[in-house]
């Protein structure tokens, strides 16, 4: 069996007498999609927390590339290849969408102690950082700030210095919110084939985009994971049919 | 050092610590529902013992002049939250901290404008006028006695308003959800305007109370203020709880701090050296306490 | 087609230079000591903005590295001037270079515990937490009878600069001038660089920052640091320009008016603490001279930039900042 990317095993927290996270155990393996899907206040958001290092966890373990992340906080995570997006964007937002990419680029180079070269005429931050927005379709608004960018284009851009910051494994959390069908349909095609370069989980509540990206699916309710598996398998699973699907259905 | 001389001393810091807590309840009240940094506290505080000093010297009565100066720094406060105040509450800090120090510059300008640089001075009243006797064989003064007696009937007025009564529900739901308030179709700018008032008025109490045992001046708010950001910052922002427990420690440590550690290091000093040395640290061990405090608890004892 | 901002920024740069100039040629020295302390608090404001224009730190604590950069002059001039050794038999000193550089290591060096805790907490606590640290040296100032206590220190002549005479109003004025113009450009070199991209996300979102990897404390830290750095060396000047160095130099008020400066100027601009030290030393001059209570309209103007102008000077003149 392929060495997982990203294990969590019997991962726990609780807000007061809330259980968010109860007992999860679920990994990440090299070259998966694997959707995380549950209803409203299920934790899925607690725990992406978790796992990129902005909540501390009451026990359990999450290891990546082999690593216990325990004591590592967010900028160490990022550092050693946990690349996260939000749901709701974090940006820099008075910054161009261009400078946003390309702090994530100085990041990935480990240089932010340089106090005199200006970085706009830096060709090492500008040329990769631009290359990274063609990729995800932002080239043309790259000089605009952030805050002025739609909500679909500010989602396409944490994508973007997800990537620049050369990431191992994606966590990302609801990247199709609040885009219109076409966008949907772009970036659905465009997780499809980054799968390959670093595995995602992905929080989606997009059904049709996880039925057609997701190699593995975890329903989670209440904290915990009531069925893992093939998209067929999960499909058809009564238990997730009734407590999930359902609600749509 | 004799029992009653440590006793006074005691005394000294507790009557010390709960002026320090009427002047840290309103700050951390204010800050605690409407989410405002208010420099301006500290010439409330001054409006209060100007009012009391010129209706007391007018009428001849202390008692006068305590309500006078409830009144004026509520009013105070009523007319600084409306004008001012009330446009702050969406900006971020930095405006509110400018805003409100611009507020202190017009206070203290405008009153040395009307009274002048001369201090005004304040009679304790008659009735509390005189000492009792410590055990050991002390005096303490009568009206230090009433100060405290003051700081802790305020303590509970407080606790009484804010856990049993309508305005006090309406305050802590202010604290927790803003928005729950307005949904709850509670005026929420009225409400504003009389927990402000409120604030103003108990930084009043403490002018006029603290003006009987000091001169009555321009920026004697000042040192006040400060001490009492300590308090809130050592009690955690936003906790009433905190303030009291806060303002205690301060005016324990900031007194027991001048009396013992010059006497302490002349253990180990020569006396000179000793005043000295211990004068200064003195002086700086609330801060130093603070930064001990934060830098274990970053969010303070009682993070509200 | 030059910038607006940048037409402006020339204009008040030459200004500056221009007025103790003419001042010199018309005889009139008292210009020449109005400009240049117009310069002096413009530097101890640049060093401020790096805080807080480009970090979004606002330390309420300045005044504490600007009497610390105060008193290193006037402490190293009065052992120099009484041929005292200080602790550890170190000699005092007249030179200007050395007490620059004194004033800027032990800057450095308090700053860095100050910081480091205040910097655990933000909001209103760090504004709180910097005002209380300026406080306690403060207090430690006028509790320490060594160095003066509550009367302060004289410095009894000008401290020295090599082959410039600066006894002399305009030479002091153009060495002021040059190391104000120095550390505007430290300001714009670092507000372009990589550390200054780290430090205004950090200003803007410090989960974005955490998020790609760089810690923000550190990057706050040192920021603070440089801060205070550039701050304390307009204290050791300001010592040198009043031939005193005072304890309100460490009082909160002078905390208060730094920030002032700035807001008065515009936030974060490069040319924003010139702007604003210029104001500010026009208003003491003019109102100055027309009342004594100049302080309270100096309060109305100031809440009227804050609640209606919140660009400050150049964002009137100007327009709005821009970002690259």
């Amino acid at each position: 069996m392929v060495e997982p990317i990203l294990e969590i095993r019997e991962l726990r927290k609780s807000f007061g007498a809330l259980k968010a996270t109860d007992g999860v155990s679920l990994d990440l393996r090299p070259g998966e999609i694997h959707a995380l899907i549950g209803p409203n206040g299920a934790g899925k958001s607690t725990l992406i927390h978790q796992i990129s290092g902005s909540i501390r966890q009451d026990s359990g373990t999450i290891r990546f590339l082999g690593e216990d992340m325990a004591g590592l906080g967010m900028p160490e995570r990022a550092r050693r290849g946990l690349g996260r997006s939000f749901q709701i964007s974090s940006l820099a937002p008075e910054f161009s969408a261009l400078r946003n990419v390309m702090l994530a680029v100085q990041a990935r180079q480990g240089s932010s102690l340089r106090f005199f070269r200006p970085v706009m005429t830096d060709k090492s931050l500008t040329e990769p950082a631009m290359a990274m927005l063609e990729r995800v379709g932002l080239a043309k608004r790259a000089n605009l700030p952030a805050a002025e960018l739609s909500h679909g284009e500010r989602r396409q851009l944490e994508i973007a210095i997800a990537l620049a910051l050369g990431s191992k494994a994606f966590l990302f959390d609801e990247p199709m919110a609040g885009m219109g069908p076409e966008g949907s349909k772009a970036l659905t095609g465009f997780l499809d084939a980054l799968r390959h370069e670093a595995p995602i989980l992905l929080v989606e509540h997009d059904m049709d985009a996880v039925f057609a990206l997701a190699d593995r699916i975890s329903v989670l309710v209440y904290g915990r994971i009531i069925a893992s598996g093939k998209v067929d398998d999960i499909r058809n699973d009564p238990e997730v049919r009734r407590a999930y699907l359902g609600e749509a259905a | 050092m004799s029992t009653a001389l440590l006793i006074e001393q005691l005394l000294n810091g507790l009557q010390l610590g709960v002026m320090l807590f009427l002047m840290a309840a309103g700050l951390t009240l204010i800050f605690g529902v409407m989410g405002l940094i208010n420099l301006a506290h500290g010439s409330l505080y001054m409006i209060g013992a100007f009012a009391c000093a010129v209706v007391a010297s007018l009428t001849g009565s202390f008692w006068l002049g305590l309500i006078a100066s409830l009144a004026a720094a509520a009013a105070a406060g009523a007319i600084m939250e409306v004008v001012v105040i009330r446009r702050l509450y969406d900006r971020d800090h930095l405006d509110q901290v400018l805003a409100t120090f611009a507020l202190i510059l017009i206070f203290s300008e405008g009153s040395r404008w009307v009274f002048g640089s001369f201090p005004l001075y304040l009679d304790i009243p008659p009735v509390l006028q005189g000492a009792v006797s410590l055990p050991g064989g002390g005096q303490y003064q009568l009206y230090r006695l009433a100060i405290i007696a003051v700081g802790i009937a305020v303590a509970l007025g407080l606790y009484l308003l804010i856990s049993r009564t309508r305005l006090g529900m309406r305050i802590r739901a202010g604290e927790s959800d803003r928005e729950m308030i307005a949904a709850l179709g509670i005026d929420i700018q009225t409400l504003y305007t009389i927990v402000f008032a409120l604030g103003a008025a108990l930084a009043g109490l403490a002018g006029a109370l603290v003006g009987a045992l000091q001169s009555v001046q321009v920026g004697m708010g000042e040192p006040v203020l400060i001490l009492a950001f300590v308090v809130i910052v050592i009690g955690g922002i936003g906790s009433i709880k905190g303030a009291l427990i806060g303002a205690i420690l301060v005016g324990l440590i900031d007194t027991m701090g001048r009396f013992l550690l010059p006497k302490t290091l002349a253990l180990i000093l020569p006396a000179a050296q000793a005043g000295m040395v211990g004068g200064a640290l003195a002086s700086m061990l609330i801060y130093i306490v603070m930064a001990l405090i934060l830098a274990f608890r970053p969010r303070g004892l009682f993070a509200a | 087609m030059i910038a607006r901002e940048t037409i402006i920024n020339t204009i008040l740069a030459l200004l500056l230079l221009a007025v103790p100039l003419i001042a010199m040629a018309v005889g009139e020295p008292f210009y020449i000591t109005l400009s240049t302390r117009v310069a002096i608090l413009a530097l101890a404001a640049v060093g401020l903005n790096i805080a807080l224009g480009l970090g979004g730190l606002v330390s309420f604590g300045h005044a504490a590295f600007f009497g610390i950069g105060g008193y290193a002059a006037g402490i190293l001039a009065t052992h120099a001037f009484n041929a005292e050794p200080m602790l550890f038999g170190v000699e005092g000193t007249t030179s200007m270079p050395w007490i620059w550089l004194v004033a800027l290591t032990v800057c450095g060096l308090v700053a860095l515990p100050i910081g480091a805790i205040s910097l655990r907490t933000s909001g209103v606590y760090f504004i709180m937490i910097t005002l209380a640290f300026a406080q306690m040296i403060y207090y430690f100032a006028i509790s320490w009878p060594a160095y003066g206590g509550e009367d302060g220190l004289s410095l009894s002549v000008r401290n020295s600069f090599p082959l410039i005479n600066t006894a002399k109003p305009l030479p002091f004025f153009l060495i002021c001038y040059a190391l104000l113009l120095l550390a505007m450009s430290l300001f714009a070199l670092i507000r372009g660089s990589r550390f200054g991209a780290a430090l205004q996300t950090a200003r803007q979102n410090d989960t974005r920052l955490a998020a790609v990897g760089i810690a923000p404390f550190n990057i706050r830290l040192i920021a603070f640091i440089i801060s205070a750095m550039v701050t304390g060396l307009a204290g050791a000047l300001f010592a040198d320009l009043n031939r005193f160095a005072s304890p309100s130099m460490l009082s909160w008020h002078m905390s208060g008016e730094l920030i002032v400066l700035i807001i008065l100027g515009g936030k974060g601009r490069l040319f924003g603490p010139l702007a604003g030290a210029m104001l500010y030393v026009l208003f003491e001059y003019t109102l100055g001279g027309i009342t004594e209570r100049w302080q309270f309209f100096l309060g109305l103007i100031l809440l009227g930039v804050v609640l209606f102008a919140r660009g400050g000077l150049l964002g009137l003149l100007a327009g709005k900042a821009r970002h690259g």
